[in-house]
């Protein structure tokens, strides 16, 4: 969300736009920047959201581009080892509670949660708004870092390393990370209450959209382990600060504690990074199917279930610390079962298009990307949990290609599947689809091809982290390093048109999918309000009927002035 | 949380006594608002109590790496004054719970009294704690630098740990004291203002809640902390 | 050029096929499942694909024998895939009997390693083939760890405390150590090479570099320091000047259980000599009075090593 450019080479029809005659939506309710910067509206925060992870994603991925730079030859010849320590540290951290842990909850959730289930706010707006002050407070400490001198501890700030020895912000960086906790707390505070208590009369559980679900799962997590994590954070930064000795084995404290208590925030904070983009992809599979989503309950307990697993297998990233064997073998067993949910999940997908009126636009094209960039990544997780072969590809590149086919992979993918999906509906204009279907073309390539060869060296066993690595792994670095540059040129893509769609897309009605679901009855852009009138929930989620639909695109009629 | 209140309360000035105060904008009535409400207040608890349960775990390792440790640092403080916070804590929850009962039945008077005796004796939990915590400081067992470690030979380093957690734990429980207070100062004005009637004193309510929650970590906090060594004959203070 | 580039990793160790077993299988699971559904997808796709021809997206609920068996399946293959990798696991947990010890010390940034016969290394790690390996391993800053792809084993070295791995490798070569835990500045050049040699060019290896044998080192130290002024080795020296003895006797002491001041039982082992050379206090013998100051700041990480070294060497009973 960069910049708007001004060429505009293939200026749809002015047909399109008639007359303009002036609409109300949440956009147009109020226009100067006390509007935005003092909105309790969700959908506006939700914008607000979405332009700042953008901001953050961009940096984010800048960092990775200068890795990726540096790992093109074995040598270090881009960036000093200092210099890359501060790469890939800042790269984890912002795009990890900066970019990964907001994108979908707090941009399309916020956006969505309350329209899907016909409430025309989320439970406390206000809150709303401060969560994303608190993010924006959080982004600030950590731009700060950023430029003067970063931090270089990794984004596990492991200790001792991170609070005696390292010569980075590591107490800034932990304040950053402490505060911007809370705005994701408190967005998941929100979305319980608010899947809870206002739901539209007749929207029972079983008739929510996936998504809900999803978010409702996410949102759990959120307000269980965030906590968790904050107080890890505010131990270290007192270690840092004051040597308490909390972490420091030279005066009795014991640095694997931290891991314990720093894991049992991550790995279900992994989940936070992923469950969303689940529940996004049952809604495009079912809009761009026109059907149910297979196996209904199945889908929406297999995202409880996962959650809930995620809070018990925080041990298996401590395999190789010399923990107990038998715990270790409890966390394994405990990691295996991870499998099962998400393999329920993968099938009902699939099994969702037999027999469905299947239509390739952008968003199904990354919604089957995400599936088989799922399917990867959530086998190689099962390599991860076997203790034998763990021993041997833990903190290797296999573990770095693994997390990055889960979160980027997938939830990247999904993130993006959902933006193109509801950017009409937020906005009122369509991208442009070809361009669209090529962007998600470039980067499903660009992606294996930046990450299946880490996958590789990763089992030749070149340790993570590594500035200078040995020449035998020469050629699949360089060959990642070569995906990498498609990959960017594939996430540059929508980030120049979705903006320059803002203007120049083709208007769209309230329903330019056909699809099913409350968000598409209401107008596009919504208004302020949402719904014109009250909402009454009569029938399930997806209840696509049989008859035969229209092909896409289809220019819904304007709505009728609002009357409030 | 409070913030949300006082949103659902602006509309509520101009109105006539008796009247119900409208719903805020995107509540469809006052019962959905205030089971939302409630059930916010729940989860930020939840949350509360992942965040504590953090540095319980913590207490809990070390607790039971290092009992004589933990036991002889722990004869160092003054049973007595966490003894007489933790009546004043839990006489503060009977006021609070006094108030509420006061906002049901309708008698404001007795409801103002009862808030500020819950903000008086939250404050006074808070000076003894002050006294406490310098007199720590005085002994050198505030955990850095100046830790006098020479104390609890042969187990200073262990020691140390001991005193961190304390001041971690008790340190964000005398804040979240802290936010309590300035609750209670704002349920005073509001009650003041007339805003809580038997119909709606939800704002009162959850204020309570969250007061007898950071009471209830206090309960915990005083045996673990406190009289885990009280029968070991430590240094005399 | 591609036969230089090496896509598997040397597989020198004794547990190394059996790690490779498992991850071929998973391997091979891994690309069955993702053709699978890869192909179902791009099948269901085109079939079904939207042809604006009229023709309806059929309503399905869903089927519950359908979810049963595609949960059914992954927990099957799940289940026995923990089964597989914990029996692997388990079986490379005890080093056999015959193992030779080493210890080995990491720090900001390299791996000091000590031979029984005393020779040390620095990064490098010189070892005959077929011979199990036993380390014992700690750090004096930061966590590292030590990492030989080609045996397929890596093994967390942290700050105060041991932890311990072993191997037995089956190939002469030359193999990659690599530290694989993050520690700092210069992590990614903490490494080095193990060199496997035939048990003859071992010898002669050993034979040409020079050092102490951990427990002559120990044995060195255990009299300068006047350890034995509290800790008689055994009956013999045990009446110094008519005092009974302030610490426990020595000799044959290792690896025993001893009764603890106060309850509880300890064997004695590398872990334990340490904490007590530490934090005497911590666990103190019974009958023994805790009066032995901790010798924390005063002894090195690798004298400790060799003080327990030493300990263990004396065999016969107290």
């Amino acid at each position: 969300m960069s910049s708007t450019t001004h060429s505009a080479p293939g200026q749809p029809r002015e047909a399109h736009a008639p007359a303009n005659e002036p609409r109300e939506t949440y956009l147009t309710d109020g226009y100067g920047w006390k509007s935005w910067l003092l909105t309790v509206d969700h959908k506006r925060i939700a914008v607000l959201y979405l332009i700042s992870i953008s901001f953050f994603f961009l940096i984010g991925g800048s960092f990775a581009v200068l890795m990726r730079l540096e790992l093109a030859t074995p040598k270090g010849d881009v960036v000093d080892a200092e210099t890359y320590n501060r790469l890939f540290t800042m790269h984890g951290i912002v795009m990890i509670f900066f970019f990964l842990v907001p994108s979908i909850p707090a941009v399309l959730g916020n956006f969505l949660v309350p329209i899907m289930i016909g409430a025309r706010d989320l439970a406390f707006p206000k809150i709303n708004l401060i969560s994303w002050y608190i993010y924006v407070v959080g982004g600030l400490i950590t731009l700060w870092i950023a430029i003067s001198g970063g931090v270089d501890t990794g984004w596990t700030f492991y200790t001792p390393y991170s609070s005696t020895y390292s010569n980075s912000q590591v107490a800034m960086t932990a304040i950053g990370v402490f505060i911007t906790g809370f705005s994701s707390i408190l967005t998941g505070l929100n979305f319980i209450v608010t899947i809870h208590k206002m739901r539209a009369p007749g929207l029972t559980w079983f008739r929510l959209p996936l998504f809900i679900w999803a978010q409702y799962a996410t949102s759990l997590i959120m307000v269980l382990a965030t906590p968790v994590l904050a107080t890890t954070i505010f131990l270290l930064g007192l270690e840092r600060i004051f040597r308490i000795g909390i972490f420091d084995p030279t005066i009795g404290g014991d640095p694997v504690l931290f891991q314990h208590l720093f894991w049992f925030y991550s790995h279900p904070a992994v989940y936070i990074m992923i469950l969303p983009g689940m529940g996004v992809m049952s809604e495009l599979i079912a809009a761009f199917t026109k059907k149910r989503v297979f196996g209904y309950s199945f889908v929406a307990f297999s995202s409880l279930a996962i959650a809930i697993l995620g809070f018990m297998v925080w041990g298996h990233h401590m395999f190789t610390t010399g923990q107990s064997p038998y715990a270790s073998m409890v966390f394994s067993v405990l990691t295996m079962l991870v499998a099962v949910p998400s393999a329920v999940k993968v099938f009902n997908w699939t099994a969702t298009l037999y027999k469905g009126s299947i239509e390739m636009t952008t968003p199904m094209l990354y919604a089957i990307a995400f599936i088989g960039l799922f399917t990867i990544g959530g086998l190689t997780g099962v390599f991860l949990g076997i203790m034998a072969v763990d021993r041997h590809v833990h903190d290797t590149y296999f573990v770095v290609a693994h997390f990055h086919y889960v979160m980027v992979g997938s939830m990247v993918m999904a993130f993006l599947g959902g933006i193109h999906f509801w950017w009409p509906k937020m906005f009122g204009r369509m991208y442009p689809e070809g361009l669209g279907r090529f962007a998600a073309i470039i980067v499903f390539v660009g992606f294996n091809l930046t990450f299946m060869p880490q996958f590789i060296v990763g089992f030749q066993g070149m340790p993570r982290r590594y500035h200078v690595y040995p020449e035998e792994f020469g050629v699949f670095n360089l060959l990642s390093s070569a995906g990498a540059s498609i990959l960017g040129v594939g996430y540059l893509l929508p980030m120049l048109y979705l903006p320059w769609s803002l203007k120049w897309g083709k208007k769209v009605g309230p329903n330019p999918w056909q699809a099913k679901g409350l968000e598409w009855t209401t107008q596009s852009p919504p208004i302020t309000h949402n719904f014109t009138g009250p909402v009454v929930v009569t029938e399930e989620a997806y209840a696509y009927g049989e008859e035969p639909h229209k092909p896409k695109f289809v220019e819904g009629p304007e709505e009728k002035p609002v009357v409030r | 949380m409070s913030a949300e209140i006082a949103h659902a309360h602006e509309h509520a000035h101009a109105l006539p006594p008796g009247v119900r105060p409208p719903v805020s904008h995107h509540f469809e009535d006052l019962e959905q608002q205030e089971e939302s409400e409630k059930l916010g207040m729940w989860a930020f608890l939840i949350t509360e109590v992942m965040f504590f349960g953090a540095l319980f775990t913590a207490y809990t390792v070390y607790r039971s790496l290092y009992p004589e440790a933990f036991m002889l640092a722990s004869s160092h403080l003054d049973w007595k004054l966490g003894g007489f916070n933790t009546l004043v804590l839990i006489v503060s929850s009977l006021t609070m719970a006094m108030s509420i009962r006061a906002a049901q039945t309708n008698k404001r008077n007795l409801m103002l009294v009862n808030i500020v005796l819950t903000a008086l004796l939250g404050a006074t939990f808070l000076v003894v704690k002050y006294f406490e915590y310098k007199s720590k400081y005085d002994l050198h067992l505030m955990p850095g630098p100046t830790f006098d470690v020479a104390a609890f030979e042969p187990w200073g380093p262990q020691a140390r740990i001991f005193f961190s957690i304390y001041f971690a734990m008790t340190g964000l429980h005398a804040f979240h004291m802290v936010v309590g207070l300035v609750l209670m100062g704002w349920v005073f004005v509001k009650a003041k203002q007339g805003h809580f009637t038997p119909q709606r004193y939800i704002g009162i309510e959850i204020s309570g809640l969250y007061w007898h929650f950071v009471d209830l970590v206090w309960i915990f906090l005083f045996p673990m902390l406190y009289l885990l060594g009280a029968h070991v004959h430590g240094p005399a203070h | 050029m591609w036969k230089d580039i090496p896509i598997l990793p040397e597989s020198a160790s004794t547990i190394a096929p059996h790690v490779d077993l498992i991850w071929w299988f998973l391997v091979a699971l891994t690309v069955f499942f993702v053709v699978l559904i890869g192909a179902v997808i791009v099948g269901l796709a085109t079939v079904y694909r939207n042809k604006n021809d009229g023709r309806k997206a059929v309503q399905i609920e869903g089927s519950t024998s359908l979810e049963l068996l595609w949960s059914g399946i992954p927990l099957v293959i799940v289940i026995a895939l923990f089964v597989w990798g914990t029996t692997v696991y388990i079986a490379t947990l005890k080093a056999p009997a015959d193992c030779i010890d080493m210890t080995v010390v990491g720090k900001q940034w390299m791996w000091k390693v000590q031979h029984p016969t005393g020779v040390r290394e620095i990064n490098d790690l010189h070892i005959p083939v077929g011979q199990a390996i036993r380390m014992t391993m700690t750090s004096e800053d930061v966590i590292h760890s030590y990492f030989i792809p080609a045996f397929r084993v890596k093994q967390d070295v942290v700050p105060g405390r041991y932890t311990s791995m072993w191997f037995q490798p089956t190939k002469v070569g030359r193999y990659h150590i690599y530290c694989a835990e993050y520690c700092g500045t210069g992590h990614s050049a903490m490494g080095g090479w193990v060199t496997v040699m035939e048990r003859v060019d071992y010898e002669r290896w050993l034979s040409g570099a020079t050092g102490e044998a951990p427990e002559v080192a120990g044995k060195n130290l255990f009299e300068s320091m006047r350890c034995a002024s509290c800790h008689p080795i055994d009956a013999a020296t045990k009446d110094i000047g008519g005092a009974p003895p302030r610490g426990p006797l020595l000799a044959g002491i290792h690896g025993k259980e001893v009764d603890l001041k106060g309850g509880g039982k300890q064997v004695v082992t590398d872990e334990y000599i340490r904490e007590s050379i530490l934090k005497p206090q911590a666990k103190v013998v019974l009958n023994f009075e805790p009066v032995m100051p901790s010798y924390d700041g005063q002894l090195g990480e690798e004298q400790i090593l060799q003080l327990a070294a030493y300990i263990k060497s004396l065999k016969g009973t107290p």
